[in-house]
């Protein structure tokens, strides 16, 4: 068990070294950042003196080296286009993110279970249908077109809610929120809803196959022999039951849901990371790309391990199949 | 299973002819048929292909010829008449470019890179499960743990970072879905293809002298193919979502060579001034296309499932 353990973080640390490597050079053969950065009419000594500062004349590996001693002491750099530290920078969009796809994971659990449910527990009903034919939606359209559909329907057409933007920003405790006030509300519904969409489809399609395939159990026999009512064999039994692959998949599909915030936020102009990320491959923003990217290999390399520990735990048959 | 004598020892065994291919195809296809949403999607794909592929011979407009573009009819709505002397039945863009020409022509780009992206993830996955699944071991350990952590990232934030990196064009896009999306083929095989490969038919075959490469791609490919296709299909319509996304996002083609993606992308800049005729067609089309190709997957999925076998 212990050498599986050592193993397993061993290699997520190879895995998020050499990642680095890769972004590191892959980012560095985009393009000149200084050409973005100055005005083309500037002289050329200032734009030897900026490229010295910024260390850009040095060898990749040097540059490289700068940047991982860097990293060590906890410093990723300074943005070019914000001139502010990088982490500062991350960590002052992260909260705007954290809200947005807390709300959306709400959302797609609140209405995916229930509808999930549903559609297992008569298949063949016309609402059954009806909601595997919207998780099919759900799944197949891309986020970007729904996120721009909703915000002509709600935001131009209907003139309900905000377009774009944060809205007012209250403080929650403590943390400074927009979801502490009724603007900063209205303002996360929408690109919320549009977020939790693929999600949604995700549980429905996970939940109905549970119940479906629950429902021609024994223990769910069982109950109904004993005379329990349906509802109580659902939520009592079968939810009980089912529960544990989606929780899994759910927890797992949490780090995609940040990632997949990319392209709700630049829909629905949020100031979260993923606007930041793509305003930053648009602007050459090296330093910030670099930073966000290693911590996304970071994340979902952690998210990884944590996984395959826990499965460990609970299934011996994986650890015996060793460190491969 | 037929009886093994001593003449057909030493034949490489296969599975034994139960129908011929014509009757399965046949059977696959009165399955298939079970649902009309399925035939439909099937026909709409039909449509989108010619229109997109013949677009030069269906379109009303050469939408990239500039010399038959006119500034003065600009953001003409649908069903106007324009200077050309033919209604534009889905109104004309900022350019004054007919929006139904664009729409054929860019569903061409979107479907072309869609399919070869498809196709060429396709053939690495099928590489790389394969020859996991076979040698086993070390190798299998580093190609599937590769392909692992490949799939715990999302497609789209694999493929930004490429995109990012590569730069745009129709090429650096289709490489980059490649990259992203092999993983999913691979593992796919490799699944099937442990499956297959612990059984005896491939044992027997791997006891003659063929060589490897053969017993790879004649006994075992066969056999892991059903799956694949039903991957296929899903992964060809997410190569043109994803590439739609990229281009939206700005990263993906040049405007030079405009996806349904970039349509979207410049419709989008005016939907606050009521034109919502240059976002709301090409996204229209684009979600036509993307759920008809699965719609069509998932009904292959249901036929190919051993569960729903009569």
């Amino acid at each position: 068990m212990l050498s599986f353990f050592i193993t397993r973080i061993a290699q997520a640390i190879v895995v998020v070294f050499a990642m680095s490597v890769i972004v590191f050079v892959g980012v560095y053969a985009i393009g000149n950042p200084i050409d973005v950065m100055i005005d083309p009419g500037a002289t050329q000594e200032i734009r030897q003196k900026l490229i010295e500062q910024y260390g850009l004349d040095q060898p990749l590996i040097q540059q490289y080296w700068t940047f991982l001693s860097n990293v060590a002491h906890g410093d990723l750099g300074t943005s070019m286009v914000y001139n502010i530290s990088v982490v500062d920078l991350v960590f002052s969009r992260f909260p705007a993110t954290l809200e947005l796809v807390l709300v959306s994971v709400c959302i797609a659990t609140c209405v995916g279970i229930p509808a999930g449910l549903w559609a297992g527990y008569r298949p063949n009903s016309i609402g059954a249908k009806l909601i595997m034919a919207l998780s099919v939606l759900g799944f197949s359209v891309p986020t970007f077109w729904i996120g721009m559909l909703l915000i002509m329907g709600f935001a131009v057409e209907l003139g309900l809610l905000p377009s774009g933007g944060r809205g007012d920003v209250g403080s929650l405790l403590g943390l400074p929120t927009s979801l502490a006030t009724l603007d900063g509300w209205s303002h996360v519904i929408l690109p919320a809803i549009n977020l939790s969409l693929f999600k949604m489809g995700l549980m429905i399609r996970l939940t109905r196959a549970g119940m479906v395939e629950a429902m021609g159990t024994d223990y769910v026999k069982f109950a109904r022999a004993q005379g329990l009512p349906d509802r109580q064999i659902v939520f009592q039994h079968i939810l009980r039951n089912i529960s544990i692959p989606i929780v899994t998949v759910f927890g797992l599909e949490l780090g995609s849901t940040l990632a997949f915030a990319v392209v709700t936020e630049s829909v629905f102009n949020w100031p979260g990371v993923g606007k930041l990320i793509i305003d930053s491959i648009l602007q050459l923003d090296r330093p910030v790309m670099v930073s966000y990217l290693i911590m996304v290999v970071i994340l979902f390399v952690l998210i990884n391990l944590v996984v395959d520990l826990v499965y460990a735990r609970l299934d011996p048959r994986v650890r015996l199949k060793g460190g491969a | 299973m037929p009886e093994v004598t001593m003449e057909n020892t030493m034949v490489v065994p296969s599975a034994p002819p139960e129908e011929t291919r014509a009757e399965r195809l046949r059977n696959f296809w009165s399955d298939y048929c079970q649902s009309w949403v399925a035939v439909l999607a099937l026909a709409v794909i039909a449509v989108l292909l010619f229109v997109s592929f013949g677009a030069s011979l269906v379109s009303p407009q050469d939408p990239y010829d500039m010399a038959a573009l006119d500034w003065l009819d600009a953001f003409l709505r649908p069903g106007t008449e324009g200077s050309g002397g033919y209604v534009h039945i889905l109104g004309t863009d900022n350019a004054g470019r007919d929006m139904l020409s664009a729409i054929f022509y860019g569903l061409r780009t979107s479907l072309m890179i869609g399919l070869s992206a498809g196709a060429l993830a396709l053939l690495v996955g099928i590489s790389v499960g394969l020859t996991a699944a076979y040698f086993g071991g070390r190798v299998e350990g580093l190609l599937m743990r590769i392909v692992d952590l490949q799939l715990s990232m999302p497609a789209i934030l694999l493929a930004l970072v490429l995109v990012a990196m590569l730069g745009q064009g129709i090429s650096q896009i289709i490489l980059a879905l490649v990259v992203a999306q092999y993983a999913y083929f691979a593992r796919t095989t490799h699944g099937a293809a442990k499956v297959e490969r612990g059984k005896d038919y491939i044992e027997a075959a791997r006891s003659t002298p063929l060589p490897t490469r053969r017993v790879l791609f004649r006994h075992l490919l066969p056999n892991v193919l059903p799956p694949l296709i039903v991957v296929a299909t899903v992964q060809v319509a997410s190569a043109i979502a994803l590439e739609a996304t990229l281009s939206f996002l700005g990263v993906g083609l040049p405007l030079t060579e405009p996806s349904l993606g970039s349509l979207i992308s410049n419709g989008f800049k005016y939907i606050h001034s009521d034109r919502y005729w240059l976002s709301i067609y090409p996204g229209l089309a684009l979600m036509v296309t993307v759920v008809a190709i699965n719609l069509v997957g998932d009904q292959v999925r249901t036929v190919l499932d051993p569960r729903n076998s009569r």
